[in-house]
């Protein structure tokens, strides 16, 4: 125990070192968790653990990072953040510097109920939904990664969409791991909270200017009410030596439906924990990603989807495009829990491994506790098929173009997802320049 | 070693749907209740064996010791902590201490037993086609068609008898796919292991008949640790099928065995297991914990290993019949049905470890759930970088009868090859309403219309079984799903 | 209303006042429709009208709900389940058939096993012995050859891989091999080319008898130029807006539903109706 205190003894100092800002509540709340952090650690003990089977935070663990007590834009431009992420001046743009909100950066939105502003500013205001929810569906009782985020919530983002409400303009929330000279970590916290019957699209960037490795530990919770419907997008475009453990909680009510894209373009070792609740009757959730790996990259996505209550549907579809020496992990879990029935569920996982170095482990697992119930997995790995390659070279296109397009076709099947239509062209963009150069054996 | 002799045939448990409940009435050698290092030398002096094998076991037991009584926990299954020093380790039908001798000199007793199970020992009536090795809880009472296949050149016996005769083989390959350090019970059994089957298939040889083994476990307490290992030498084939059963208890009982399949080049071995150990009753009291190691290795190249299994019984089955595709052109299958009802639990799958190039392995997996029981499928397909064009294909299908019962689906996929293709199904839901009206309005019963999907769901995997066993299979799981529909 | 023949045979089905809904909605709305032995009646109306619904709930399809009326079949409640009505299997046991719309694919589950199992629990019903095997597969055979079905196809799982026209033929085998009393066809006829047309029709025609009676869904018009039924009815928007005899299937196919949509729609029109009750 005393050997694993010393290893996180920089954190616990950094938090001494954060004023004891906040409300009550919220100083408890954060009490609690530093003090479940000093028990769990992060989960470097992976023997029996299924949750961490296939990823080894080792070295996350092992690197001291520094706290950055002040965000500083230190001669940003708008313009040098538009280079690195897809940008659009129509959407409602939250900035966050090292997981401090960028008041300079950002263009803040609160008219109508509807709010899309700095957490830190929501709960210096006493705002009584963020009492209502904050820390309410991010359990850090058995996650360190978690506990650690909820000892240091100061900052992040705040999103509140009133009953009834339709938010047209995408609300994209950019943060940004600026070049500080030496490893950081940041914890940037998000809140959402749908209000019944609203509608609303919203898209959180995680993106590295810097070559130093860093350690992103983002934790966003998000209420759906009842009848409402978000369109979420989450695009990973950290630098390649960065550390990203994202832990995403919804909780869906009753009639609602959630859409989760994810963008996982680079990072050093990245973790993307997504958990959505089904908690009333005819919710309904579709959920998919696409992940593309090279060099030593190493890319987890751990998604669970949990039928809690009867009538409701999800979709997982999740695609890999792995090489170099890349690692990608899938774990998919979807639970059916007694007396859900009429549960209808469809999981699949898809991956084109492009080199004899790279590896991936896909885990698509379903426990079922409700007969009444239509449930399915699959999962596939491997090469493309060679008649599709042999087709196109018969219309006369030479084999690295032919290659090209089976992969890019295969990855596209999730760009076309994108609804927001000067996303998907970014994102095109940016997937289709950064395809592995590979030629398919023939 | 107390000498008891078991009185009655009844065990006090009520049970319809179990018939083979009854218990043996004979009289048995039985080791002292627990388990250190005295009694492991006890088993292997009872059995006369050589230096070798006892030290084997030593290192074995060593091992178990650092484990420190640590079961594994990772299987979706749950049961109060095993008392490893309450149970016993070595019992023997007394008349048969010496070992297997001819037919003629087992015990009319054990004959008649054992044709009330069904499989009649005696040469006048013996099952056409099949070589059957008897075991009772720790020893080998019969095998059958010795001289036939000796003929043949097959060598097939008791795991004793091969390491008086046939030292060489065994130390050659026993644990050779199953380390004594593999897992916990593997470990265990290692160390204590009683009796088994043994069988040597020589090069070009095509064994003439069916090879069996019929397991039964019959002593009050006592633990089963069979040990069996098969070794299909270049060209061979051979076909080979286990059956289980034990009395009815109230109290539960261990069997934790290890099976060792081996095949050099263009072998094959295809190894069928009906498992109908006592399941427990209606409340779920009682039944075997059948925690067992399963694994071949496909060593040489376009050799063949081919797992298919019947599970319907146990209390809790904890079991994953596996194969190492070493050779290159290897082929691993595992076919299996796993059904549970009332209280039962079962843990099962496979591992496909591909390492040779262009191996293939196809794993077809039907769960049935019912009552209250919890069924998963847990299986691993891993592709190595060497297995260039390696191939896998999965199919897992559950079957839920009733909203108190689970069924769960937790494959592991582990490719590392750019050249492999691998693709993995899985669908779980109730049977069809609109199959059960279908066959209702031709006027068949619901619970007859039940039966008539979920074999259908099953059959599959039945056509995998030998011929004979075939129908025995699907009376074994209407027999098991007795209450459970209509 | 046209009284096509003289009706005095035995009433083998009496439906009287049937309302039936599917979860919240109300599908039929009060159905009388009395069928005697040795009759054929067609009972055509548009998509979505509820004659699928009709002769499912008759056949005792657990999901729909009857909130009104009666069905007597031989003189028997057949609605709800033992011991006030009959369960799907007694139904068709008693004699009452349903060829399905859409036949299910039945993995596994072997086509000869599934017919000798109908045909021996139907003939325990009936009291009557169990076919040897030689006797069933020599019956088999005899229906096989009437619906022009390979014997092939009896070995492979029911309906699975079997094309549109294959499983509509095999609903008319287990018609003939199970004999029942009443024959209710679900839309046989949709998706037959000409020839596996005149197939299922002559196997209508030789299943027809004075003991006998046969109820025709369809859409269309087109099978009953093969079989001529005594009475035609017209289901719109799930009551029976006009009840005929054969000539009132040509003037729909002439004039389309609408036609009887309009000169039904006045608050007017009787709610459904009945012929011969």
């Amino acid at each position: 125990m005393t050997q694993t205190l010393a290893r996180y003894e920089r954190y616990l100092s950094d938090l001494r070192g954060l004023p004891p800002a906040g409300p009550s509540w919220l100083q408890q709340t954060r009490s609690g968790a530093v003090e479940r952090f000093s028990e769990l650690g992060f989960p470097t003990a992976r023997r029996g653990n299924e949750k961490w089977k296939y990823t080894n935070v080792g070295p996350i663990a092992n690197t001291p990072f520094v706290y950055p007590f002040e965000a500083s834009a230190n001669g940003l431009a708008p313009a040098d953040i538009q280079r690195v992420v897809p940008w659009d001046d129509a959407w409602t743009n939250l900035v966050f510097l090292d997981g401090r909100y960028s008041e300079l950066l950002s263009s803040p939105r609160s008219a109508d109920g509807i709010a899309v502003m700095s957490l830190g500013e929501a709960i210096a205001s006493g705002d009584p939904d963020v009492e209502r929810h904050l820390a309410k569906y991010a359990d850090f009782d058995d996650d360190g990664f978690t506990a650690l985020n909820t000892a240091f919530v100061a900052d992040g983002a705040f999103i509140r969409v009133p009953d009834g409400a339709s938010v047209d303009t995408p609300i994209h929330l950019v943060f940004l791991s600026t070049d500080r000279g030496e490893p950081t970590a940041s914890h940037p916290r998000v809140l959402v909270v749908a209000g019944a019957g609203s509608k609303s699209t919203i898209i959180e960037s995680y993106v590295g200017l810097q070559s130093n490795r860093y350690f992103t530990n983002a934790v966003a919770e998000t209420v759906l009410l009842e009848g409402s419907q978000i369109d979420h997008y989450r695009l990973l475009l950290e630098s390649d030596d960065a550390y990203h453990v994202g832990t995403a909680r919804v909780r869906q009510c009753a009639d609602s439906t959630f859409t989760s894209r994810t963008f996982e373009k680079s990072v050093g070792l990245g973790r993307y924990d997504l958990s959505v609740l089904m908690d009333g009757p005819n919710a309904s959730c579709n959920l998919s990603g696409l992940y593309m790996t090279s060099g030593t990259q190493h890319v987890d996505n751990f998604i669970t989807v949990d039928h809690a209550k009867p009538y409701s549907t999800s979709r997982l579809l999740y695609k890999g495009i792995l090489a170099g020496k890349s690692r990608a992990v899938f774990g998919g879990t979807v639970w059916v829990r007694k007396g859900a029935i009429k549960t209808d569920s469809m999981q699949s996982d898809k991956n084109l491994v492009l080199s004899p170095d790279a590896e991936v482990d896909s885990k698509p697992a379903l426990f079922i506790y409700a007969d009444d119930v239509k449930c399915g997995h699959g999962a596939t790995a491997g090469n493309i098929d060679k008649n599709s390659v042999f087709y196109l070279l018969s219309r006369g296109i030479d084999l690295e173009t032919a290659s090209r397009m089976l992969i890019y076709g295969f990855a596209s099947e999730i760009i076309d997802l994108v609804r927001v239509d000067s996303l998907r062209d970014q994102l095109e963009r940016l997937f289709l320049e950064s395809l592995p150069s590979f030629k398919f054996e023939f | 070693m107390a000498t008891q002799k078991v009185i009655s045939r009844q065990t006090g448990v009520e049970d319809t749907q179990y018939k083979w409940g009854f218990e043996f009435d004979y009289e048995s050698d039985v080791a002292p209740r627990g388990l250190n290092e005295d009694i492991v030398r006890l088993i292997s002096s009872k059995k006369g064996e050589p230096e070798w094998m006892l030290e084997w076991r030593l290192k074995a037991f060593a091992h178990w010791n650092k484990l420190g009584n640590e079961e594994p926990t990772w299987a979706n299954i749950s049961h109060p902590p095993i008392d490893f020093q309450d149970i016993i380790y070595y019992a023997a039908p007394k008349s048969q201490k010496d070992g297997p001798k001819s037919l003629d000199e087992v015990d009319p007793e054990m004959l008649e037993a054992f044709a009330k199970l069904g499989i009649p020992l005696e040469e006048q009536k013996k099952l056409s086609g099949v070589a059957v090795d008897a075991i009772i809880d720790s020893v080998s009472v019969a095998t059958t068609y010795q001289e036939m296949l000796l003929k043949a050149g097959v060598i097939f016996c008791s795991m004793s008898e091969a390491i008086k005769n046939h030292p060489d083989l065994v130390r050659k390959y026993l644990g050779s796919v199953v380390p004594y350090t593999d897992n916990f019970y593997a470990t265990l059994n290692s160390a204590v292991f009683s009796d088994g089957s043994f069988c040597y298939v020589p090069p070009g040889v095509r064994c003439p008949i069916e090879l069996m083994t019929y397991f039964r476990i019959n002593e009050l307490d006592t633990g089963q640790f069979e040990r069996t290992l098969i070794i299909a030498d270049e060209g061979s084939y051979v076909s080979y099928l286990e059956g289980c059963t034990a009395p009815m208890r109230k109290t539960h009982q261990l069997h934790a065995a290890v099976v060792e399949l081996v095949t050099l080049d263009d072998a094959e071995i295809k190894y069928s297991t009906l498992q109908n150990w006592y399941p427990g009753d209606k409340e779920g009291k009682g039944g075997v914990y059948n925690f067992v190691t399963k694994r071949g290795i496909a060593r040489g190249k376009n050799s063949k290993i081919s797992w298919t299994q019947v599970e319907t019984g146990s209390a809790i089955t904890w079991k994953y019949p596996s194969v190492i595709l070493q050779g290159d052109n290897s082929v691993g299958e595992f076919y299996s049905v796993a059904l549970v009802n009332n209280y039962q639990q079962a843990d099962t799958g496979t591992k496909m470890i591909h390492i040779g190039k262009n191996t293939k392995s196809t794993i077809v997996a039907k769960g049935i759930s019912a009552g209250h029981a919890q069924n998963t499928y847990r299986g691993q397909v891993k592709i190595m970088p060497t297995a260039d064009n390696a191939q896998n294909f999965t199919q897992c299908d559950s079957l839920l009868i009733g909203d108190q019962c689970g069924a769960h689906t937790v494959p592991y996929i582990e490719v590392r090859n750019s050249t492999a293709r691998m693709g993995h199904e899985a669908t779980t839901s109730k049977v069809n309403d609109d199959q059960l009206f279908y066959l209702q309005q031709r006027g068949i019963s619901l619970e007859e219309a039940n039966y008539m999907i979920i074999n259908g769901f099953c059959r599959g995997i039945f056509k995998e079984l030998p011929f004979e066993f075939a129908a025995e299979a699907s009376q074994l799981m209407r027999v098991s799903l007795e209450g459970a529909v209509g | 209303m046209t009284q096509a023949h003289e009706r005095n045979g035995t009433a083998l089905l009496e439906v009287k006042g049937l309302r039936v809904s599917v979860g919240e909605t109300e599908i039929l709305r009060g159905i009388d429709l009395t069928v005697r032995k040795g009759e054929v009646h067609a009972i055509m109306g548009p998509n979505g009208s509820g004659k699928s619904t009709l002769t499912n709930v008759l056949a005792g399809r657990p999901e729909y709900i009857v909130t009104e009326g009666q069905v007597l079949f031989e003189g028997k409640n057949i609605l709800g389940l033992p011991p006030v009505g009959m369960d799907p299997e007694t139904r068709a046991r008693e004699g009452m058939f349903l060829a399905f719309q859409y036949p299910v694919e039945l993995a596994g589950v072997r086509t000869w096993q599934f017919l000798k199992a109908a045909v021996d629990a139907t003939r325990e019903y009936r009291g009557l012995p169990q076919l040897k095997i030689r006797e069933f597969d020599r019956l088999l055979e005899e229906k096989l050859e009437l619906v022009e079905i390979a014997p092939e196809l009896i070995k492979r799982s029911v309906n699975e891989g079997f094309s549109g026209g294959e499983k509509k033929r095999n609903e008319i085998l287990q018609m003939l091999l199970l004999d029942p009393k009443l024959a209710m066809l679900d839309e046989t006829d949709s998706g037959l080319d000409i020839d596996a047309l005149r197939i299922v029709a002559n196997g209508v025609n030789q299943f027809k008898g004075p003991s006998k009676a046969i109820v025709l869904v369809t859409h269309y018009q087109r099978i009953l130029n093969y079989i001529t039924p005594d009475f035609v009815h017209v289901l719109v928007d799930g009551r029976i807006v006009r009840s005929g005899g054969k000539e009132l299937a040509e003037q729909l196919e002439e004039k389309g539903y609408d036609w009887v949509r309009e000169s039904s729609d006045s608050p007017a029109a009787p709610p459904a109706a009945k012929v011969g009750a």
